[in-house]
């Protein structure tokens, strides 16, 4: 039903066919976290590799970024509705992480990690080949502490929530885990096009 | 118990009908809304609303709730944005006896509830203020002796959204504390402070809850929610202590240079 006296701002036709259900067109880039804003010491950094409880690799800032990488050129939607268009971002993709730890999928599920104790759950199919990176540049620079710098998870065609700032590793699980937003009432997969956003949703 | 059980149920868009709109700053209005199935929330959270147009057009934002969990009707307090698409229509045209479609509650870390205890401090900016103040009337109904800071930047005096229930507050009750910062003029009551927040007025603030905060919520536009946390942080108030709710807009370059005042 029509809401009385509504007639909202369309975008332009050729934006509005990329926008998901229920989103708007951003221009700029808002930030969405649970806390502060960590500020994350390079020398100190470092990305693990678990399988279940084991740690199977660890990479320091410098053996990090020598991996193979791969740009990334799409939309990202957060939950609290904002679709930014045409984001470039560059980092190592996680079949690149995966290959130079020497280990092949163990389990359909992943954790993602952060510095501030986040987590959220991805399958491995949606970062597997050039879907999902762990991205340490965003626009031709480096990663600003608010938008998750130095590394974030990317994963654009899910929920931002998916794309973990501050990371500090992946972790192949037994079953789907529910990370911090997962387990407060949000989608357990997200799909953005599906309008995925809690729990519930179709 | 499985994962189902503890997952909250599934949220159902209904359509609740607006029973009293009160102008309460030149650009803030409060909506208080009728779901017709709500049972119950906790102190900030929030809800979607969702607004169709005649050719099906939809548009989505969310609103803290403002109302505590102890009052009948769901308050929304909508601050005007003037290039905006939904809050100058909630402003311009929703009247008394719209159904205006939304779902809820939402949100389950930003929230606090009397179990929780304190001593905490709340930080807001502008319309940030709003789930604080959930908190501070649930604090009221149920826990009266946690101690509670508000730290609430605003531009002028007519700009502080519930000033006279603050206010009176800050007066009646002895374990609450107001601490104003108006960035566009000197405050006409004492013991408020002209100028924007800064490390010494929210170290003061914290000083004042007499032990170390429990918990810190930090709320209002991305820049100021940044510059705000990040001083409770240099503070030294332990990161899982803080949490943080960001209405948007974008941070700005340098958050420390920033205004942090909420600025349209
Ligand atoms: C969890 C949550 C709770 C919220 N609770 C409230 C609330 O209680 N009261 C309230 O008034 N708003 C609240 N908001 C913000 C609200 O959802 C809308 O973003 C706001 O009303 C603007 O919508 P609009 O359609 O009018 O403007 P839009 O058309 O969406 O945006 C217009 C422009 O303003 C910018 N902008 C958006 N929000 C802000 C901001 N806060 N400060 C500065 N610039 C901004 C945008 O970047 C955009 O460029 C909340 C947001 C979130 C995520």
């Amino acid at each position: 039903m029509a809401t009385r006296g509504f007639f909202g701002r369309r975008p332009a036709d050729d934006a509005a066919k990329r926008l998901p259900p229920g989103q708007y067109l951003e221009r700029g880039f808002p930030v969405l976290s649970a806390g502060p804003t960590p500020h994350v010491d390079m020398a100190s950094w470092t990305f693990t590799l678990k399988v279940g409880p084991r740690p199977v690799k660890k990479w320091t800032w410098g053996q990090f970024t020598a991996l193979p990488r791969t740009a990334i050129h799409k939309d990202i939607h957060c939950v609290t509705k904002w679709t930014k268009l045409d984001t470039d971002w560059d980092g190592v993709s996680v079949d690149a992480i995966l290959a130079d730890a020497g280990v092949t999928p163990p389990t359909p599920w992943l954790l993602a990690h952060s510095f501030d104790g986040y987590t959220t759950n991805v399958p491995y199919k949606d970062v597997a080949g050039d879907m999902g990176i762990v991205a340490t540049s965003y626009d031709g620079a480096p990663i600003s502490p608010d938008h998750g710098g130095p590394a974030r998870l990317l994963v654009p065609h899910l929920y931002f929530w998916k794309s973990a700032k501050w990371i500090n590793g992946l972790q192949f699980t037994e079953r789907d885990e529910p990370g911090f937003w997962e387990l407060r009432g949000y989608h357990i997969y997200g799909d953005p096009w599906r309008e995925q956003r809690f729990t519930g949703d179709p | 118990m499985t994962q189902a059980e503890v997952l909250p149920p599934r949220l159902v868009w209904q359509e609740a009908e607006v029973r009293r709109i009160v102008q309460q700053t030149p650009t803030v209005k409060s909506f208080f809304l009728a779901p017709p199935a709500w049972h119950g929330f906790v102190a900030g959270q929030h809800i979607d609303v969702r607004l169709t147009a005649p050719d099906g057009y939809q548009a989505q934002r969310s609103y803290s709730i403002g109302s505590p969990p102890e009052a009948a009707e769901v308050e929304l307090v909508i601050e005007r944005l003037s290039t905006g698409e939904v809050s100058p229509f909630f402003h311009e045209v929703v009247q008394v006896g719209d159904m205006i479609e939304m779902r809820g509650p939402i949100g389950g870390h930003f929230d606090w509830q009397a179990s929780d205890g304190g001593p905490v401090l709340l930080i807001g900016g502008g319309s940030g203020v709003v789930p604080l103040v959930s908190m501070l009337r649930h604090r009221a109904a149920a826990a009266p002796d946690v101690k509670m800071g508000l730290v609430y930047s605003a531009r002028r005096f007519e700009d502080v959204i519930f000033r006279d229930e603050l206010l009176a507050r800050a007066a009646a009750e002895p374990d609450f504390a107001l601490h104003l910062a108006l960035t566009r003029e000197a405050a006409p009551v004492a013991g408020h402070r002209h100028g924007r927040i800064d490390r010494a007025f929210i170290a003061e603030a914290l000083a004042g809850l007499g032990a170390p905060p429990k918990l810190c919520f930090v709320c209002g536009a991305t820049a100021f929610v940044e510059v705000a946390s990040m001083f409770l942080v240099e503070i030294g108030v332990p990161f899982a202590a803080i949490r943080t709710e960001r209405y948007g807009g974008t941070p700005a370059e340098d958050p420390i240079k920033a205004d942090v005042a909420p600025e349209e």
